[in-house]
């Protein structure tokens, strides 16, 4: 086969695992800043913590996995991506690994102001990736100003940290907040039971309004913004991932409106995820645009590993990624119960 | 300072502060493991007791290794463009193949076994801490094969101004990588029961719980013991690969500078890089550097004068690492072995003073492991990829030194701050001793 069906392959599987590393993490994310207005006392913010605690490791690999698979398929753009994005992706980085220590470390001292003073760690650190990546992923729909010449091995990027913070890119930061912030209060829905159950119903049908609005909105500014919708003018069929995106957010609240929360849930997941598959198809041929020189385009064809890598690449993914579905699901339906305060007072290895 | 410099300063700030947590992980996974196995097949609940208390060392420790680890891949994008531009289509396949193969394994099964008390069986319980330990040190393997590739590359061209795969087979057999894998993973687990006889030693000197504790050290001597022999044994044959690919590094290690056919070794020397030669030479041993290198007395050794002067590693620092971290795994041994014989006796607790030497010995494993990174990669210099590309060549060129040097504060305080916090929490639980209560634990693991 030919290079370019590899190079494909690894496009699609590249926004597949963006998608579902937003789809997971991005309710540990929103569970995690909206705590806060969630859960009332301590026992309440433990419950939230352990509704997460068996699968916020797991889920946190599937960023670990796209940048591996980032560096294998596409070495170019990796290297540049993360480059030139430099000071964002280390702000980042802080955010992830504050969050990750914070749900051990809470529980492991039993005074008030060392759990108050994780709960605003866990806050400030679900909140700030949640924006980051919207940002980041904003900017890169929008192309970031870099000069690529790619026969003569010479790269250079003209942008600082503050230029990221342009209008579209923080519309789609919103975007990414408001998506999480009602994922995370879906989930702490079917997840808890109670008041915190209801305080995170009522909290999901609340942000809907502000969500759909961001929605529209990002739909609309992409349009001048961004060169994503040409690939759709150009084969009209790939509009049905934006018409599953918008119709899966309206379904959002029609499930919650019939007290359906584990429905809403589920299609708060697909919204995520084609979200995700709409920008990502809006790039195609591109991983990452430059908005000063349509040659200097970081694309699949320019930016990727040899044909025998992907090749090896493709091979190892085709086996172990069906295993690791596999193993997931069968952890989520272990934990698949509600966590009710007596659950988290009772047992001594939880959180 | 320049960008290169800040760069390498925060990617051995960073490598070394993951390395804290790293080796405990591999060994403590394993030693948990090996427990509950013993409480699995023989019923007795002080192997449970055991579990949980080690087991939550292990957790404790765990969760900074696994987010310290992610920065570690992106640094490569971050301030490494250069080279994973360059090396991307070779060295990306192994960090996501890691990724894929064991890192999900490791982090989706120790969420099922902390919360899994509960609601699996015994056995499945059991299962899922091998599966976290199997998957750590997997997770090893692979990523000691990548830097084992930087070491001695192996399995590719230089094509299309990149270095590209040509073998992928090659790149996974590299036997520099599997030397350096269970060089490695056996220091782990010398690590891990140093901890543990050092953490028995403090109860024991203060006769809290003497049999869990008089129990564990058994177990743990036994196992830094095999597991010390183990580190001296692979550290020979990688003393060989070194001297065969890497001649430079070796003559840094050894602060050899003539070359030499039957070269022997000084025990005490003090290197004087600037005049090519050592200021101080004394307690000669004949042959014994050949042999060691080339398992023949009389083999040449490459000096450091043969070496473009551009083209050497730091001596001194090389060359100290080296030898305090040899010494360390010396000292590892024989209290290792001393231990296994005390332990048997009857009247253990009465040894205080080795006791004492145990409980301060917990950090040598910790030094011994960093030291022998420091030989890794500074013996490496200048080269990033051994003989390919030099580390000056390796580093973006879109960051500023400002960039770099405030990520450098950044990662030293939040490091800084949260290392002091593990550290804070693993002694206090440690301190702490195992749970006196066991019918609580009992209970949880009854509902099964």
């Amino acid at each position: 086969m030919d290079i370019s069906v590899f190079q494909i392959i690894w496009f699609v599987l590249w926004g597949v695992l963006w998608a579902v590393y937003f789809m997971l993490d991005g309710f540990v994310f929103g569970s995690g800043f909206m705590a806060t207005f969630l859960a009332k006392n301590d026992t309440e913010k433990r419950v939230l913590i352990n509704t997460v605690g068996p699968v916020w490791d797991g889920n946190e690999v599937w960023l670990v996995t796209a940048g591996g698979a980032t560096f294998a398929a596409f070495p170019t753009t990796y290297a540049l991506m993360f480059s030139n994005l430099y000071s964002a992706l280390v702000l980042l980085l802080f955010a992830l690994i504050v969050r990750g220590v914070s749900f051990e470390f809470r529980a492991k001292i039993d005074s008030p102001v060392w759990r108050r003073s994780w709960d605003m760690a866990i806050m400030v650190s679900s909140f700030l990736p949640a924006l980051l990546f919207g940002v980041a992923f904003g900017n890169i729909f929008k192309g970031i100003p870099m000069k690529n010449d790619f026969a003569a091995i010479n790269f250079s990027y003209d942008g600082t940290l503050i230029g990221l913070l342009n209008p579209y890119g923080l519309l789609t930061g919103v975007l990414f907040v408001l998506l999480f912030a009602v994922h995370g209060s879906l989930y702490a829905a079917i997840k808890t039971t109670g008041d915190l159950r209801k305080r995170s119903e009522e909290m999901s049908n609340k942000l809907w309004i502000p969500l759909l609005v961001v929605a529209v909105a990002f739909l609309g500014y992409t349009y001048p913004a961004t060169k994503l919708y040409d690939n759709f003018f150009k084969a009209p069929v790939f509009l049905l991932i934006p018409v599953i995106a918008v119709v899966s957010l309206i379904l959002v609240k029609v499930f919650i409106a019939k007290s359906s929360f584990h429905k809403a849930f589920l299609f708060s997941c697909l919204t995520i995820v084609f979200v995700v598959f709409t920008g990502v198809t809006g790039l195609f041929p591109n991983l990452i645009p430059s908005s000063i020189d349509p040659a200097s385009n970081l694309t699949i064809f320019n930016s990727s590993s040899s044909l025998l890598t992907l090749k090896i690449m493709t091979v190892v993914a085709g086996i172990f990624v069906p295993i690791v579905i596999c193993y997931k699901i069968w952890v989520y339906r272990l934990f698949r119960g509600r966590v009710s305060d007596g659950d988290v007072l009772e047992n001594p290895d939880a959180y | 300072m320049n960008v290169v410099t800040l760069s390498q300063l925060q990617f051995a700030a960073t490598g070394m502060f993951h390395w804290i947590f790293v080796p405990l992980t591999l060994g403590l996974s394993i030693m948990t493991a090996w427990m509950e196995t013993k409480y699995v097949t023989t019923g007795d609940e002080m192997w449970l007791r055991m579990t949980k208390f080690w087991g939550k060392l292990f957790l404790i420790n765990f969760a900074l290794g696994v987010v310290t680890g992610i920065t570690m891949e992106f640094q490569f994008g971050l301030n490494w463009s250069e080279y994973s531009r360059f090396v991307g289509d070779i060295f990306g396949a192994p960090l996501a193949i890691e990724a894929t193969v064991a890192f999900f394994l490791e982090s989706v099964f120790i969420g099922v076994w902390i919360f899994g008390w509960n609601k699996l069986s015994k056995k499945v319980h059991a299962l899922s801490i091998w599966l976290t330990a199997i998957a750590s040190n997997v997770s090893a393997l692979v990523i000691l094969l990548a830097n084992a590739w930087m070491q001695k590359p192996v399995g590719y061209v230089i094509r299309n101004g990149r270095a590209e795969m040509s073998d992928f087979g090659a790149v996974l057999t590299n036997s520099y990588g599997w030397i350096k894998f269970t060089h490695t993973a056996l220091s782990g687990y010398a690590l891990a029961a140093f901890l543990i006889m050092g953490v028995s030693a403090w109860h024991l000197l203060r006769n809290n719980e003497s049999d869990f504790f008089t129990r564990s050290f058994r177990m743990a001597a036994v196992w830094a013991f095999v597991a010390s022999m183990g580190v001296a044994f692979t550290g020979d044959l990688h003393a060989v690969v070194i001297s065969e690919h890497q001649p430079a590094k070796f003559a840094a290690m050894e602060s050899q500078w003539e070359t030499k056919k039957g070269a022997g070794m000084h025990l005490l020397l003090v290197p004087d890089a600037a005049h090519e030669r050592n200021s101080l030479e004394l307690l000669y041993i004949p042959n014994v550097l050949s042999l060691l290198a080339h398992h023949d007395p009389n083999a040449q050794i490459t000096g450091m004068k043969t070496v473009p002067a551009d083209l050497r590693p730091p001596v001194l620092p090389t060359f100290l690492s080296f030898r305090v971290m040899v010494g360390l795994g010396t000292f590892m041994i024989l209290a290792s072995l001393v231990g296994i014989i005390l332990s048997r006796k009857a009247d253990f607790t009465d040894s205080r003073l080795f006791l004492k030497i145990m409980v301060f010995a917990i950090p040598a494993p910790y030094i011994a492991q960093q030291l022998g990174w420091l030989v890794s990669e500074l013996g490496r210099q200048p080269w990033i990829v051994y003989g390919v590309m030099k580390t000056a060549d390796a580093v973006s060129k879109s960051i500023s030194t400002t960039q770099v040097a405030l990520s450098l504060l950044g990662f030293t305080v939040l490091y800084g701050v949260l290392g002091a916090i593990d550290i804070y929490l693993l002694v206090k639980y440690a301190k702490k001793g195992p749970d006196k209560d066991l019918t609580s634990i009992i209970n949880v693991q009854g509902r099964a």
